[in-house]
């Protein structure tokens, strides 16, 4: 069983917090150390199936945007999330594309929709929605019915000719 | 060189960011001498039949072979997240069935057994049964159109009419046990809609007394056939270590060789009752994954069998008057029932603040719902981890180095179903 002592026994100067995921094993990790915790879950503790990355917007005016990693390892089927925290005025997480490659899109999909800023990502686009698009729809200011006007619509030219 | 009125309608527009991210990928492609000759990019749909639904791809091709690839998503993005911040569990469901629109069945289950977990109910064992055999039908349905739609892409058509014919009885079935065809909401939060007939379950037990037949047409007309062979043999070909860092799950991880199966592994309703086996292929090719899908059907009739035979009398509710709709029948002669289902469809089930992660094993792979509850009737955030988004991802790493006329092939033994990678 993994435990995130056995992780700080690794890591000495790792500061976590647990926090439960309905009975999984889970922790809010610093952001300086979640690469260190990243390489150090996948070569030696073996949690090598990146499995999905959330982006989450806690409406808070401290740490308002988190991004939620789960994590698998196939030999011994436990899995782990690991969530990382961050503010709205310096929406930055380092990447860990470099680490689990199929954190590619879905951190992609986590600055679509939350616009935080994933460093060291090799290749920050958007992931549904269009590149001139100026939002990030799933956070919570942003109306359910969108913005009028933010999604250019295909123009017919010859419309108004046609009307008049 | 590149032509760059492939790339721009207007000769002074900014390229697009796609073209940009195309353009400076690394690959492990060798370039032909005067490659700079033959370079060109392609762009493939979205409204291309081969790929389907509306999945963009666009191809950086030298001569035929393909350098790089790109792919671009959101052609169908209806964002399903956003709404469900905005509407009770009880209302999401229906949206579920838009999602993996092959098998909707399957959908309702992971997203009601999500939303059970995160409320700790525990759903009676009929209603665990009849949860299995949906799932497996479902399973069933979506398995014959894959093969059907990746022997199409290769040229035999005949296979995606003769896997339609069967789907056609599932269809069938699934009118009798739902009321509905195609986008079932058959799911409630804590049971189902009503319960299984004994019609149904004879047309069930027909059913796969013909599918054995109708698989060994199949495979008569496929496994043998030395187009369909040569076209899927050998492209596409996916290690299995870098499909467990990609994150694959399901028959694409399986055709690779890791022997992962949720319904195994992470079991959940009967399952550990129920025996039956984990495909596993080890030439984590294009062909690979067809067989995968093929031997998985045969699994889904053995245990749609051992559950038929399971089947007992007995509640298809949990007994939690907080959390289950009260029956229509109540509801017009009881007035504590009329109130009670007021409050639920106006304000929903109230689960416990916190969060929860919760996925089955779909026809795709790992479909499950993270849900964060902040104790209202609405969810915080809902996030679909879908199998085909994930599955896509690994599609470039499958197109490098492969012929153009083998991109339909592996999209199809990717088996992705827009719906779902969408959102």
């Amino acid at each position: 069983m993994f435990t995130f002592e056995d992780l700080k026994a690794k890591l000495p100067d790792l500061s976590y917090e647990p926090f439960d995921i309905n009975g999984t094993t889970g922790a809010i990790i610093p952001r300086e150390q979640i690469l260190d915790v990243a390489r150090t879950m996948k070569e030696q503790f073996g949690f090598t199936n990146f499995v999905d990355a959330l982006g989450n917007d806690r409406n808070e005016r401290k740490m308002r945007f988190e991004v939620i990693y789960n994590i698998r390892n196939l030999s011994t089927k436990e899995r782990v999330f690991l969530k990382v925290r961050c503010d709205e005025r310096d929406p930055h997480i380092p990447s860990v594309v470099s680490i689990w490659s199929g954190a590619n899109w879905h951190e992609r999909e986590a600055f679509d929709m939350y616009g935080v800023i994933f460093d060291g990502h090799p290749d920050l686009r958007r992931m549904y929605m269009p590149d001139e698009f100026q939002y990030h729809p799933l956070r919570k200011d942003f109306p359910l019915m969108g913005v009028e006007g933010s999604i250019p619509l295909p123009v017919d030219k010859d419309f108004k000719v046609r009307m008049n | 060189m590149i032509h760059e009125e492939f790339i721009t309608l207007e000769k002074d527009a900014p390229r697009q960011k796609i073209v940009e991210a195309l353009l400076s990928k690394d690959t492990s492609v060798t370039l032909s001498e005067d490659s700079l000759d033959h370079e060109m990019i392609l762009n493939m749909g979205p409204q291309h039949p081969a790929t389907h639904g509306v999945l963009r791809v666009l191809l950086r091709l030298d001569g035929e072979t393909i350098i790089t690839s790109e792919c671009e998503l959101g052609y169908l993005h209806r964002g399903y997240e956003k709404l469900a911040e905005n509407m009770t569990f009880h209302e999401y469901i229906p949206h579920t069935d838009r999602l993996d629109y092959i098998s909707p069945i399957a959908n309702n289950v992971a997203y009601c057994m999500a939303v059970e977990k995160l409320m700790h109910v525990e759903i009676p064992r009929r209603a665990q049964i009849i949860r299995v055999i949906c799932c497996e039908l479902a399973r069933i349905s979506s398995h014959l159109m894959a093969a059907g739609a990746m022997g199409m892409d290769v040229g035999a058509l005949t296979v995606f009419v003769w896997t339609m014919r069967e789907r056609e009885k599932l269809y069938d079935i699934f009118d009798i046990l739902t009321g509905a065809r195609f986008t079932v909401s058959y799911m409630r939060i804590g049971g189902m809609a009503q319960d299984i007939t004994s019609d149904c379950i004879k047309m069930i037990k027909d059913f796969l007394d013909g599918l054995s037949e109708a698989t060994r047409e199949i495979a008569a007309l496929l496994h043998k056939n030395r187009i369909f062979i040569e076209r899927c043999e050998g492209i596409g070909i996916m290690p299995p270590d870098e499909a467990i860092d990609i994150g694959w799950t399901g028959p694409g991880l399986r055709a690779s060789g890791i022997s992962y199966d949720l319904r195994r592994d992470e079991p959940y309703l009967i399952y550990p009752e129920l025996d039956f086996d984990v495909i596993t292929r080890t030439e984590c090719d294009a062909l690979a994954r067809y067989f995968v899908r093929f031997d998985e059907v045969a699994q889904s009739v053995k245990i749609i069998r051992q559950c038929l035979d399971k089947l007992q009398l007995g509640p298809i509710f949990a007994d939690d008057a907080k959390v289950v709709l009260p029956r229509k029948g109540e509801i017009y002669s009881s007035m504590e029932e009329l109130i009670n289902d007021f409050v639920l469809v106006n304000f929903g089930q109230a689960p416990p603040k916190g969060e929860s992660y919760f996925a089955i094993e779909a026809s795709k792979g790992e479909l499950g719902w993270y849900l964060i509850s902040d104790g209202t009737g609405t969810p915080w955030r809902s996030k679909i981890r879908s199998p085909s988004f994930v599955n896509l991802q690994g599609l470039s790493r499958l197109l490098e180095g492969a012929m153009i006329s083998d991109t339909v092939a592996i999209i199809g033994s990717l088996d992705p179903i827009m719906g779902e990678a969408d959102k």
